[in-house]
This record gives structure tokens, C-alpha cells and sequence, in this order.
């Protein structure tokens, strides 16, 4: 996509476009964060926002499991409608924009990054309450109507991503005899799906903005689809998001109980913390097929860094989580 | 052949050079990478030094969980593990099983990442 004076000078146009005829770009600079799409700071000094865009400006998606930029800004505006604590959009990009697919949005200020927040003493209070803003948030989500969603979001319950990331498993040819177990197991032990709602699909320390008040908004929705309501919940519980305090069920920062009343209260359901028990084994087992997936990038000579050859040895983590979780099932 | 140094100190030597000479004059996405080197380094040590005792251990469950025999490579048995538990043949509920592959897996954590906190619930 051009090259980078272009790139400038569409950047610039775009600020005014958004802003108006008064306001000119004074500063911009890309941001780490986002592997998967490009996050970029544009403000001056009466206006701050990011942008989200392609990678090198192009319009396609990262795989197929992504529901595109487009259809994210989409979600991120019904997300605010529910009262889901998310950034405004304030602008889709349009093909003469120039810059390839993405969306300006409002800059929220706050931490992402899991270490900080679990550790660090400025949001020991936010700590206290997260876990119960997080079950709101997640109601609020999972009551979204699911008429007008933009179509690309797809149907995927619990017995359906079993199938995909079991082929996916199969077609690497490295047996492991844990995730074997765990694929058997969870066949057997299926609970019956629920009514499919909203599932954000990455609901994690990561990508929820917290500030010393709690959670400011939730981003990254773009492994959004429609699915089991258990499965979000369970995907903050994994081992693997609570960053070593394991000790605390709900991403290393709360208890069940307390998101579940909060998310109860709101949504009339009954969810117990066992009901979230084989969502959590589910989504162990995921998270240790998508290591595999990166090491495999390692493998295959399309990425050659060393942090995608380390993380094959990340896949034990998730065996272990799970030989607790099966002991656990089974005691 | 001789071997000094040996693998073990040549490792050592590099580990060292990344965490006291080069890290420090890096930063942003560079700096990163060398900290996740450093790690991958001190995994080949532990591997060194770790995964014949470990593997050792591993063929002796596989064998007497499958009635395996000697000539069967390790490789092997563990396929044939994991399709006798695709089959069904063998499950969760399987005297043995699980005692095997929890103790397989605390062993490889232990090479991979020793400070892993499931690691600590599974000896808790």
C-alpha cells in the first residue's frame, strides 16, 4: 500500500476528515500491542484517537476464524448500544481513505498488559472488583439481539470447534497422548448446548483495558462469532490467563462465584461454577493446539523467530493444566 | 572426540553472553527476543541434563501400560498409546493411565518451564 509518505499524507487527510476542516494531525506512531493488525496513535492536542488497520494497509483478513475489521467496528457500535464498556467508532475506512481496511476509534486510557494489573498496587482496588465487571460486561454482551449482526459471524458451539481443532491436531501428526484423552473426554462428556448468543472469543487480560477503577472497555473482537454463552466465561478462567496467580480462577485476578452472581443477576440464568468446568478444559485444550499452530509457523520456515520456535515448548503447560483438570473431573 | 568445553559450558558461554553483554544494549522488540533466547537456552540445559532420566521412565510406563516390549520405539508406543485412547480402548478411568501421562508431563514441564504455576498445583 503505497509508500510512506503516502501513507503520512493519508493519515493527515483522514484526521481532518474525522475532526473537521480545524484539526491537523500533530503526532502519530505506531503502537506494540496487536499482533494480528496494525494499532496506530494519531492525536493533536484536542483530539486523541487509535487506529486499527490491516497489516501494511491491506484488506484481508488474518485467518478464517477472524471476522475482518469492517464487520468489527460493526460490533464494537452494538457493544456500545448494550452498554458493554467499549471505545466509540468514529470512522469505518473507506476505499478513498487510501490506507486499506480498518476504523478510527476514541483513545481509551488504561493498562492491558496482565502483569501490571495483577501485580502492581495502583489497581489493587480495580482487582477487588473485576471480577464481578467482568460477569456484567459479559452479560450484557451475551444479551446483544443477534438480529442486524453483520453476517460474517459464524455459528461455532462447543462439539464444533472439538471437530476443528482436533483436525487441525490430526493433520500435524505429533501424537500426544494427553490431548487425546482430553478429545475423548470432552466427546463423552458434552453438556447440551445452550441457546447461541454474542461470544466475544477472546475475553481476556490482554484485551480489556482496566484503569484503577476496574474495566474501561473490552477490545479485540475480532475472533467474535455465535456460539455457547459458558464459553467466554470459561476462556477468562483458563490456566494460561491467570498468569501465574492460579490461585484466582477468573484471570488470575477473582473467584467465580463472583462473576457468576454478577452475570446471574443480570441475565436471569443460573450458571454455577461446574456448568464452566468443561468450557475450561475446552478452551485449555485450544490453547495448546494454537501453540502448536505457531511453533508450526517455526517449523515450516514461515516465521523463523525464536519466540515462535520457544513457544512449542509451552504446549506442556496446557498438558499439565489439563492432567489437573481430568484429576479434578475425576476425583 | 574431546569435549571441552562441552555442550552444557559452550551453552552456558552463549546464555551468558545474551543476558550480561548483548540484552543490555538492546531494546523494544530486540530486547524481548533476547530474553526469550536466554530462556530458550536455559530449557536446552535442563533438556541436557533432564530428559534421558525422563524418557527413561516414560518407556517403562508406555511398556507396562501396553505390554510393550523392548524393540518397540518410544516414538511408537506413544502412538499406539494414543490411538488404543482414540479407540476408547483405553480411558480416563483406566487403572494407570493417568498416573502415567501426569507423570510424563510434570517431567516435561519441568524441562520446559519449571516455574509453570500448573506445575505447582500438580505437585500440590
Amino acid at each position: 500500500m503505497g509508500n510512506n509518505s503516502d501513507f503520512e499524507t493519508g493519515l493527515r487527510t483522514l484526521f481532518t476528515r474525522v475532526f473537521g476542516d480545524s484539526q491537523s494531525l500533530d503526532a502519530f506512531k505506531r503502537l506494540s500491542g496487536g499482533a494480528s493488525q496494525e494499532t496506530w496513535a494519531l492525536s493533536n492536542s484536542s483530539h486523541s484517537s487509535i487506529l486499527r488497520r490491516a497489516p501494511g494497509g491491506t484488506s484481508m483478513a488474518r485467518s478464517s476464524a477472524a471476522i475482518g475489521l469492517p464487520a468489527e467496528a460493526k460490533l464494537i457500535e452494538a457493544a456500545g448500544i448494550a452498554g458493554v464498556p467499549v471505545p466509540k467508532v468514529l470512522h469505518v475506512l473507506a476505499p478513498d481513505d487510501g490506507l486499506g481496511d480498518g476504523f478510527l476509534m476514541s483513545r481509551v486510557i488504561g493498562e492491558t498488559i496482565a502483569r501490571p494489573i495483577l501485580r502492581n498496587d495502583e489497581f489493587a482496588a480495580a482487582r477487588t472488583i473485576l471480577a464481578a465487571q467482568c460477569g456484567n460486561a459479559l452479560a450484557d454482551i451475551h444479551s446483544i439481539p443477534l438480529e442486524g449482526l453483520p453476517s460474517e459471524l459464524q455459528l461455532s458451539d462447543g462439539l464444533t470447534q472439538i471437530a476443528q481443532y482436533e483436525e487441525i491436531y490430526r493433520g500435524f501428526d505429533v501424537p500426544r497422548p494427553v490431548f487425546e484423552l482430553t478429545l475423548q473426554w470432552l466427546k463423552s462428556n458434552a453438556p447440551e448446548p445452550l441457546d447461541a448468543v454474542l461470544v466475544h472469543g477472546d475475553f481476556r487480560l490482554g484485551n480489556l483495558m482496566i484503569d484503577e477503577n476496574g474495566l474501561v472497555a473490552v477490545l479485540d473482537w475480532e475472533l467474535a462469532h455465535l456460539g455457547d454463552p459458558r464459553e467466554d466465561i470459561a476462556w477468562l478462567c483458563v490456566n494460561s490467563w491467570r498468569f501465574g496467580q492460579s490461585q484466582n480462577r477468573v484471570g488470575g485476578f477473582g473467584q467465580i462465584d463472583d462473576l457468576l452472581n454478577a452475570y446471574n443477576e443480570k441475565r436471569g440464568t443460573d450458571f454455577s461454577s461446574n456448568d464452566i468446568d468443561w468450557w475450561e478444559m475446552l478452551g485449555t485444550l485450544k490453547w495448546g493446539i494454537m501453540c502448536m499452530i505457531m511453533y508450526e509457523a517455526f517449523r515450516s520456515g514461515a516465521d523463523p523467530s525464536v519466540e515462535r520456535a520457544a513457544i512449542g515448548r509451552r504446549v506442556s503447560e496446557t498438558e499439565i493444566d489439563l492432567i489437573n483438570l481430568l484429576e479434578t473431573a475425576h476425583a | 572426540m574431546h569435549d571441552q568445553p562441552s555442550v552444557s559450558e559452550l551453552v552456558v558461554a552463549v546464555k551468558s553472553f545474551i543476558d550480561e553483554t548483548a540484552s543490555p544494549q538492546l531494546s523494544g522488540h530486540a530486547a524481548f527476543h533476547a530474553r526469550v533466547a536466554s530462556n530458550a537456552l536455559a530449557t536446552v540445559l535442563r533438556d541436557l541434563e533432564q530428559r534421558p532420566a525422563a524418557e527413561a521412565e516414560e518407556r517403562k510406563g508406555l511398556i507396562a501400560l501396553l505390554n510393550g516390549t523392548e524393540d518397540q520405539s518410544t516414538s511408537d508406543l506413544n502412538r499406539l498409546l494414543s490411538e488404543r485412547i482414540q479407540t476408547g480402548d483405553l480411558t480416563v478411568k483406566t487403572p494407570g493411565l493417568l498416573s502415567h501421562l501426569k507423570t510424563t508431563v510434570m517431567a516435561q514441564v519441568e524441562i520446559d518451564q519449571p516455574r509453570y504455576s500448573g506445575l505447582k498445583t500438580a505437585k500440590s
